[in-house]
């Protein structure tokens, strides 16, 4: 199947940053540093992604409930320690004073002593002098804030385990949809698709949507959450704190910002270096021998010197740049830090403000910062996310194949009477391929299909197969017209083997039964011996059961070739189309492949593409194909008599291979 | 540890690098250990005595000592990622070049996608690791015990609450991370098990519909993607867990230091500010603590990367060139082979056993043979992609192990059976193997190559794009660039590796036509599959095995080679050998 109308070669996937797995391996840098791939249309996306979490709506409700639950829980922690200092504090000044005195009496003594600065800090504390630190309200307060702490915990571990459910059923569902689109998308949409790009799409971006959704969700909820919730209480402690606090946010950002935009455009330079280094090693290693018959190592060395260099320093750029982000917001977390020490400290001395509130609020600076940045970063994953989802969109927006008829018809009985009535066909319509073709093959008859490479031949199988409609004109198998069928009948009633021999990875018996599941063991064994796929197999360890995947180098070409004979075989079709293998194939495994495929023509209507004049001279109708259109046709003699293409063919081929 | 050995030999140009790191690593590190210290004393001098002007000083100081921290954490990060790229940069260059001198069998051996992966993905495993290590795990142990340290000097007792919180933390975080690894491992298996599954169905969408298994591919499908579904869900409930435990550990330290500092502070012995400074220590230590936890799960994975980048470093190449090689022949592409055997270590049948034959300029040696014969191997002894393990090459009556390098392959145009092209275009790809071409040179060698018409056919001619490997062209168009390339570089010797396997019958008459016209002094030799490309060979040896098992012109062999007899009754009927 190597016909110009079908980019079947396999399409590199576009150079991507790679996939962030797991989470825990992105590293304390998070998503800061990646360069986040830009949607097209960010907003419906987003939104058509949002809607898919619908069918758990109800569990969002509850998940949301727990994390505002959780947050508010851990929010109120630090004050309530605070209070706990505040108790200790009192119980330390208590017992500066004489039992039995009152604050009041203790803040006057000081007043009248002149340490007025003293009295200013007793006004906010609540003491009874000298009874020292009260354990019974400590611990009182202790233990609210240790019940606290772990119905926070508990609440956030419930919020998350629900929150990986409703992530994992709904990416669940998703490729469920990728799945069953994939069996609705007509022929041509793979066709047209860059393998690759396709692949990438149902894989890498999939997966991509997974792990955006699982880090971003409960990341932003939480981080949200805390936000609003450590703001609020750091009003309610003090005003004047909190708005130094806030006054750390447009700094946070501008920072972060300036850094982002030009750690970005080096990342995106180290991405770019990255790819162009690896295309470098991907050649020479491929390219290995040529690279050394021609006597480019050097000139290679070199060159990859240089890009190795300019990655270098892109990379290190890229690295430093996102790394001074972690410090710059440790420095900004301990300027708070220190204002708030000072300032709150002058507060506690002027009496405003208690020590333990202070205590609180420098927890509560340090539980801002971090939500802060992590939205930042929760931003362009959620981007890189948004993007990959449209992919996937995009694929299952596209058209469907046109549904089965309606009632379908079934033809009367499965001679394999194939007949094609003025039938047109083109991929494109500014490129008009078969115009007005008629044909009719009978059972046990064999119509050979001939032409240079890139003629269009499997066109014709395409139509057969109905993996593309017609034009005009109709093709009737048994006298139904095959477009009134089920697709499903129809090609259960073709068999087909094409040069590209696709096996999936699973043991020869499967393989072999495949187009037939309920095919007995006998059955296979027959098909098997029919078409010599039992000689070989038996000389592996593991006979029918052995194992084929991409790499098996325990199964010839040839052998995969008969392996894709005995399918055909075991699947009884009464129409067989076949793609002859050309190169390739040793020498004796092809003289089998020969007898398979005789085996499974007889008595049944062939199509052969043919690359073998054996199989030509005896086809009862040959078809003589040039770019895409059929030419000539007739049996052997009657074209070799009228001496056009396919006489120019035939001669070319052995005046060439005798003469010379 | 190889990673510690390779990481250790590849750092040891940059040690100056290190040391930059770790001592401003400390300095960051003393400077962020040291303000609980000074905050402690604004709260013990400054608030509970209502001494204004201590608290800003105090405070001056503190600003200053954030300021130099912050100097310091970026000139680390500086020094951190300039010695994690260098080495990573380094460390690239060192698996190329020693790639680049590999002989084909260690690049078979290997795999060229393995050595790819192991060059680029590997190595930036490795690098990553440096980088985290510069920039977390050489400050984490040093915060750690800094504010284990500062934490005792504050209060020995107190410290107490650490030496239970640490172990706990240590080992619930253990516990769940050992759960996790090969959770995350089977993970990976399900996603690329799901993926496979897709791959599959796309790549044979023709014969998955051919064979109405839609429903049963549905199912397939739906098996691993439940599997795959099933195991995320363990892994997003083990880790669910993770960070609730670790705050709840956080916190309940933080109740316990001030429930027993109240006792400390009750009796005397300690006094309010050194409980703030406490609490903030024993979360810096827990965190740590934490961080390098997390560090450790990267260590499994860069350490078999560095197992595998290690291998290809210590493969030797078996084909030494010889660095002061004859230059000088007096014969003009005169192969020969004496005895000559190939076998790959510890393999108990040689691939290639004691072969004799010459191969004269101006005639045409063809080899053929069914796959696994050792056709290819035969030809890359000639250029020494391989070296013979017995036996003898000679090129032009030298031995090409004694041969300098550059004259033999300058004396051998190789167009290899996967027709390889280089990104770039049709005269960057043409130019190959002689970079100083003329443009009549290339149209000349794209003549006789056949390729002439579609070349000029192509918009931008000689100046169009090829994408990597070829792809943007067809086969047999591919084949006939790589073919034209040989050309080019007008070299004494051909080897054409089953090169014309691509072309149909007739283009590959004309090519071969062309050929005798056009270099027919040269030495050809044709490795081939189809009878047809080498009837008019001037000798054919049929090669079986490893063995010759027959030799002679086409006439010849029908008469004496059984085996030959079988190939040609394999591609044509009686009266066309004839």
């Amino acid at each position: 199947m190597s016909d110009e109308a079908q980019p079947i070669e396999e399409a590199p996937a576009t150079p991507r940053p790679p996939v962030r797995r797991g989470p825990g391996s992105g590293g304390p840098f998070g998503g800061a540093g990646m360069p986040a791939e830009k949607s097209k249309s960010f907003g419906p996306s987003a939104k058509r992604l949002a809607g898919r979490l619908r069918p758990e709506r109800m569990l969002i409700g509850v998940i949301t409930v727990l994390a505002i639950i959780s947050v508010t829980l851990s929010v109120l922690g630090p004050k309530m320690l605070g209070n706990a200092t505040n108790v200790i504090f009192a119980g330390i000044l208590s017992e500066q004073f004489p039992a039995g005195t009152t604050q009041q009496q203790a803040i006057d003594g000081l007043n009248a002593a002149g340490q007025s600065q003293q009295a200013d800090l007793l006004k906010s504390v609540t003491f009874t002098p000298g009874q020292g630190i009260d354990f019974t309200q400590l611990g009182m307060i202790l233990m609210l804030v240790l019940a606290i702490y772990v119905f926070s915990s508990v609440f956030s571990w419930m919020q998350s385990y629900l929150l990986n459910g409703v992530v994992q059923r709904t990416v669940y569902r998703l490729r469920e949809d990728v799945e069953e689109k994939i069996n609705r998308l007509p022929l041509g949409y793979f066709d047209r698709m860059p393998r690759g790009e396709l692949l990438s799409r149902v894989t890498n971006d999939i997966d991509n949507i997974s792990q955006s959704l699982q880090q971003s969700l409960s990341q932003i909820m939480t981080s949200l959450l805390t936000v609003i919730g450590v703001v609020t209480m750091m009003f309610i402690i003090s005003p004047l704190l909190a708005l130094i606090a806030l006054v750390t946010i447009p700094l946070t950002l501008v920072i972060t910002t300036l850094v982002a935009k030009r750690s970005q455009k080096l990342f995106v330079a180290q991405w770019a270096h990255t790819g162009a280094l690896n295309a470098r090693i991907e050649e020479a290693y491929t390219g290995h021998a040529l690279v050394k018959v021609f006597g480019r190592h050097r000139e290679i060395n070199e060159v990859f010197r240089q890009k190795n260099d300019e990655l270098f320093t892109s990379s290190f750029g890229a690295q430093f740049m996102s790394g001074i982000i972690m410090p710059a917001m440790m420095f900004i977390g301990n300027l708070v830090y220190v204002a708030i020490a000072v300032v709150g400290g002058l507060m506690v001395a002027s009496g405003t403000l208690s020590l333990g509130d202070v205590q609180a609020f420098i927890q509560y600076s340090r539980q801002f910062t971090q939500p802060l940045t992590q939205l930042g970063s929760m931003a362009n994953i959620l981007q890189s996310g948004v993007a990959s989802a449209e992919r996937v969109f995009e694929l299952l927006d596209a058209d469907d194949q046109t549904p089965d008829a309606r009632p379908a018809v079934t033809p009367s009985n499965d001679e394999g009477r194939l007949v094609f009535e003025n039938v047109s066909f083109s991929y494109s319509p500014e490129k008009p391929l078969i115009e007005n073709l008629s044909l009719t093959a009978l059972p046990g008859q064999t119509v050979a299909i001939v032409g240079p490479t890139g003629a269009g031949k499997t066109t014709l199988v395409n139509l057969i197969m109905r993996f593309y409609e017609l034009d005009a004109g109709r093709i009737t198998l048994d006298g139904t017209d095959i477009a009134s069928m089920t697709r499903d009948d129809l090609r259960g009633r073709t068999g087909m083997v094409l040069q590209d021999t696709w096996l999936f990875g699973g043991t020869i018996r499967d393989n072999i039964a495949y187009g037939n599941p309920s095919a007995t063991e006998e059955e296979i064994l027959a098909a098997a011996q029919a078409t010599y796929v039992d000689r070989f197999v038996h000389s592996l360890p593991d006979g029918y059961d052995t194992v084929l995947n991409d790499e098996a180098d325990n199964v010839s070409a040839g052998e995969k070739q008969l392996i894709t004979i005995a399918r055909a075989f075991l699947a009884k079709p009464s129409v067989l189309i076949l793609d002859e293998a050309t190169s390739s194939v040793d020498t004796r495994t092809e003289v089998l492949v020969q007898r398979a495929m005789s085996a499974l023509r007889a008595d049944r209507t062939s199509f052969v593409i043919a690359h073998r004049l054996s199989t030509i001279r005896d086809a009862h109708l040959i078809l003589v194909m040039e770019s895409g259109r059929i030419v000539e046709q007739g049996t052997h003699d009657e074209l070799l008599a009228a001496g056009g293409a396919y006489a120019n063919l035939y001669n070319a081929q052995f005046a060439a291979a005798i003469t010379d | 540890m190889k990673l510690i050995r390779l990481i250790g030999a590849y750092a040891k140009p940059h040690w100056r690098l290190f040391v930059g790191v770790v001592i401003f690593q400390l300095a960051q590190a003393i400077a962020s250990l040291y303000l609980p210290t000074l905050n402690a004393d604004i709260i013990d001098n400054g608030v509970a005595t209502g001494d204004t002007g201590y608290i800003l000083r105090i405070g001056g100081l503190m600003l200053m000592i954030t300021f130099a921290q912050v100097i310091c954490s970026i000139i680390a990060v500086y020094f951190g990622a300039k010695l994690a790229m260098a080495l990573g940069r380094d460390l690239r260059l060192a698996v190329f070049t020693h790639v680049g001198d590999f002989s084909e069998r260690e690049v078979s051996q290997f795999g060229a996608p393995s050595l790819i992966t192991r060059n680029t993905n590997d190595v930036q495993q490795v690098q990553m690791l440096v980088l985290m290590t510069c920039t977390i795990l050489v400050s984490a142990p040093i915060l750690a015990v800094g504010g284990i340290i500062m934490a005792l000097s504050l209060d020995v007792p107190l410290s107490g609450i650490i030496a239970v919180a640490v172990p706990v933390l240590l080992v619930v975080l253990g516990l769940v991370i050992v759960r996790m690894v090969p959770l995350f491992r089977l993970m990976q298996v399900r996603i690329d098990k799901v993926n496979g599954v897709l791959r599959e169905q796309l790549t044979g969408i023709r014969v998955v519909r051919a064979f109405v298994r839609e429903r049963i591919e549905t199912e397939r499908f739906a098996v691993a993607n439940r599997e795959v579904t099933d195991t995320a869900l363990r892994a997003g409930r083990l880790f669910a867990l993770m960070f609730p435990f670790v705050l709840l550990v956080m916190n309940v330290s933080s109740v316990a230091v001030i429930w027993f500092g109240a006792f400390r502070i009750d009796d005397g012995s300690m006094q309010i500010g050194t409980l703030t400074a406490f609490l903030t220590y024993l979360v810096q230590i827990l965190m740590a603590v934490m961080m390098a936890t997390f560090m450790a799960i990267l260590i499994p994975r860069a350490s078999v990367c560095a197992d595998r980048i290690t291998e290809v470093l210590h493969t030797p190449s078996s084909v030494v060139m010889s660095a002061d090689g004859v230059t000088e022949l007096d014969e003009h592409g005169l192969i020969e082979l004496d005895n000559a055997s190939f076998a790959y270590p510890g393999a108990a049948e040689p691939v290639l056993c004691n072969l004799t034959f010459v191969a004269e300029p101006g005639k045409t040696t063809a080899i053929i043979g069914s796959t696994g014969a050792g056709k290819t191997t035969l030809i890359n002894l000639l250029p020494r992609l391989f070296d013979a393990t017995d036996g003898e090459v000679r090129v032009d009556g030298v031995n090409v192990r004694d041969l300098d390098p550059d004259v033999l392959w300058a004396r051998i145009g190789l167009v290899p059976q996967k027709p390889y092209l280089f990104s770039g275009t049709v005269a960057s790809n043409l130019r190959y193997g002689k970079p100083d071409a003329s443009d009549d040179e290339l149209w000349q060698a794209l003549e006789t190559a056949q390729a002439r018409d579609f070349v000029a056919e192509m918009p931008e001619g000689l100046d169009s794009p090829i994408a990597q490997g070829g792809t943007n062209v067809s086969g047999g168009q591919r084949q006939r660039l790589a073919i034209a390339r040989a050309l080019v570089k007008r070299p004494e010797i051909y080897v054409f590796d089953d090169s014309f396997s691509a072309l149909d019958l007739a283009t590959d008459a004309r090519l071969r036509r062309a050929l005798r016209r056009d270099v027919g002094g040269a030495t050809m030799v044709v490795v081939a599959q189809r009878v047809s490309t080498i009837i008019d060979a001037d000798q054919i040896l049929v090669l079986e095995d490893g063995r010759i098992v027959g030799r002679g012109t086409h006439a010849e062999l029908l008469e004496t080679s059984e085996t030959y007899r079988e190939i040609v009754e394999s591609q044509m009927t009686a009266e066309e050998a004839a």
